[in-house]
């Protein structure tokens, strides 16, 4: 305990990768969020769960530029940004795997990874957009070996790979670009038990280098095994601010179904309800629901 | 351990007598089967090319499918229909193309026509003809683009009512009557070989054959093209402006389509209000034919080039040799399935 106490102003100094505040959402009379304040460290993987209809997609879309928030604001690295379009938030440094993982099947690997963001040659043939394909395929394959991500030949058509090894490209392609932080749309849902390790793996490896993950998932055993820390959403709010390494998966459950919020709510409800930013918050007794990601083996480890 | 080293030589040492029976690395092989598949696949269209250009080419009274003259619709038809082949890329589809030829091709000699009767200046008729004809195919192009993507219409719906609309319009030009007063520029284009041996037009489609197929596999727009017909969304998120991409593709469809009419009118030295009537169908054809997919992001250049002269052979060939019309188009709808069955074989082939 007194270790983790002695974590907490390092992680509470430390600016997050991705904050946002009173992130409000609405679609027609449908409230989607309704106020979500979230951080995003370096290095730590964040799950974030909810019941369907709990607003996960709706942030992630949110925080990847899809959806423009009605209300509230969003910071990367502590300033204040504003995302029109997804591509706005890449070039803010957001990147995201979506659910399809948004490959096109029928082009080659490298073309995958510089999508949108081709390179061309010197010279006059610039002017036509003739694409420097070697550099390319040469800086693809150089990246995937960075990600430590292996695919026999860069130049492999991307729709005749395994589905493990698509996710790898999604993965890598998203790193490659140098992002800050990795939103990961349920990376698992239609992969095998062998292939969802895999991703593990790839997650973990983002987050070794320093490159937080935003993980959301229904996959809740996955969630608890991966995640530093993990955020439950319950209609449109963040209900709770759970670390894995203190609650089990019931526990887990027992917030997304609102079981929890609904034991706590006469006493504690709304401290609940600032849990992320107040501390010890009470909910469920449990020791270290302190602020932030500030565990002992979490990301307070590399923020050097 | 043994058995690691032939499978880790296989790749590299092509031909290697110990690797052989013991079984060299099984993916290797696997792939090698898999190229030998594709690459079959591919001879196989232009095998069945070679062989209709022999068998019609002797059946022919004096062989003449080989004189320049017989494949000069073949440059026509080029320029109208490789373009197709971009579109059908992108995942979508221009129904339009024979109507624009026919429209373009009509209302630009309709222009040149009363500018050689009010004045003589017939190169300056030549110019302004092919700027209307290309002009008014940038036109009925950016229109289809726009409804397309702008009022999100189905292209198929979009370029059926441009087919049906644009392709009636040619009757109402000169009366529904054919244009034969034409700047003799014009008619020369048509009959001019270079050195005696290549005619202008078919210079034009070569360029622009080649030109779109440098284009399309080898710059960021031909990338894109794929990129848009493979994973539409995806490539919206990848930042490409997938709306102004295929406003541009439709547009460039329509201004070939106005350059193959031009094509047509100097190699006929008349503007018929028919030319380009039902190529729309042979247009998909040729694309198909070459390999492409309906379904996007799927297609080559080579492949439609191989297309085209299959259905300009169908076209002129089976005249020559005396079959009807309908023949030609009997053969072309079973040569069109054969080639779609054919590539959905080999695509499971390889995904095996």
């Amino acid at each position: 305990m007194s270790e983790l106490e002695g974590s907490q102003p390092v992680a509470g100094e430390r600016v997050p990768v991705i904050a946002t505040r009173g992130i409000t959402k609405h679609f027609g009379s449908v409230q989607a969020l309704r106020g979500v304040d979230l951080e995003v460290y370096g290095g730590e993987v964040l799950g974030l769960v909810g019941d369907n209809g709990a607003g996960k997609s709706t942030l992630v879309n949110i925080l990847s530029g899809a959806f423009q928030p009605n209300s509230g604001s969003m910071f990367v690295d502590g300033k204040q940004v504003t995302f029109g379009s997804s591509l706005e938030a890449r070039r803010a440094g957001i990147e995201t795997v979506y659910q399809d993982l948004s490959l096109a099947p029928d082009l080659s690997v490298w073309a995958n990874i510089f999508l949108g963001r081709e390179q061309t040659v010197n010279g006059p043939l610039r002017l036509v957009g003739w694409l420097d394909r070697k550099a390319m395929a040469r800086e693809a394959e150089a990246d995937l070996e960075r990600t430590r991500i292996r695919i026999g030949s860069v130049k492999a058509l991307a729709g005749r790979l395994s589905g493990g090894q698509r996710q790898a490209i999604a993965v890598g392609r998203a790193v490659a670009w140098g992002s800050k932080v990795l939103l990961m749309d349920e990376p698992t849902a239609a992969l095998g038990v062998e292939q969802q390790a895999k991703v593990g793996e790839l997650v973990r490896s983002v987050s070794d280098q320093g490159v937080p993950v935003l993980l959301i998932s229904h996959n809740l055993p996955q969630i608890h095994a991966l995640c530093d820390r993990v955020l439950v959403l319950f209609q449109g709010r963040v209900v709770a601010d759970l670390r894995p390494a203190d609650v089990s998966v019931e526990e887990i459950v027992s917030w997304i179904t609102g079981a929890s919020l609904a034991a706590t709510t006469a006493s504690v409800g709304a401290l609940v309800r600032g849990a992320d930013h107040d501390g010890d918050a009470g909910y469920d007794g449990g020791p270290g629901h302190d602020r932030g990601p500030g565990s002992g083996g979490g990301p307070g480890n590399d923020g050097d | 351990m043994a058995t690691k080293v032939p499978a880790a030589l296989s790749p590299t040492g092509a031909v290697s007598p110990n690797a052989g029976p013991e079984g060299g690395a099984p993916p290797s092989q696997r792939s090698a089967v898999l190229r030998a598949v594709d690459r079959v696949g591919d001879f196989w269209i232009v095998g069945v090319l070679i062989v209709m250009v022999l068998a019609f080419g002797l059946k022919s009274p004096d062989h003449d499918l080989f004189t320049r003259a017989s494949w000069l619709n073949t440059s026509d038809y080029a320029v109208e229909f490789l373009i197709l082949a971009v579109v059908i890329i992108t995942g979508g589809i221009d129904l339009s193309v024979g109507a624009t030829l026919g429209f373009t091709g009509m209302v630009s000699a309709a222009v040149m026509q009363s500018m050689l009767n009010s004045h003589d200046n017939s190169l300056l008729t030549t110019v302004v003809g092919f700027a209307v004809a290309l002009l008014l195919g940038a036109a009925v192009g950016f229109v289809n683009g726009y409804l397309i993507t702008r009022l999100k219409l189905p292209p198929f719906i979009v370029t059926l009512g441009s087919l049906t609309a644009v392709g009636a319009a040619p009757a109402l030009i000169n009366g529904g009557n054919e244009v034969a007063t034409l700047p003799s520029q014009l008619t020369t284009i048509g009959s001019t070989e270079i050195g005696g041996w290549v005619y202008v037009t078919v210079v034009i489609a070569a360029v622009v054959c080649i030109g779109m197929g440098f284009v399309l596999h080898r710059t960021r727009f031909g990338l894109r093209t794929y990129a848009i017909g493979s994973n539409n969304l995806g490539a919206r998120r990848a930042g490409i402006n997938v709306d102004a991409h295929l406003v541009s593709v439709y547009t460039i469809s329509g201004v070939l389509g106005g350059l193959a009419g031009m094509m047509v009118t100097a190699n006929f030295s008349v503007a018929s209000p028919l030319a380009g009537t039902n190529d729309e169908l042979n247009a998909i054809a040729a694309v198909v034919i070459g390999g492409a997919s309906l379904f996007g992001g799927r297609g080559h250049m080579l492949g439609t080039v191989v297309g085209t002269f299959i259905i300009a052979l169908l076209v002129t060939g089976l005249v020559l040799v005396g079959v009807s019309g309908s023949w030609q188009q009997v053969a072309t709808g079973i040569i069109i399935v054969a080639a779609v069955a054919v590539d959905q074989v080999r695509l499971r082939l390889a995904e095996r």
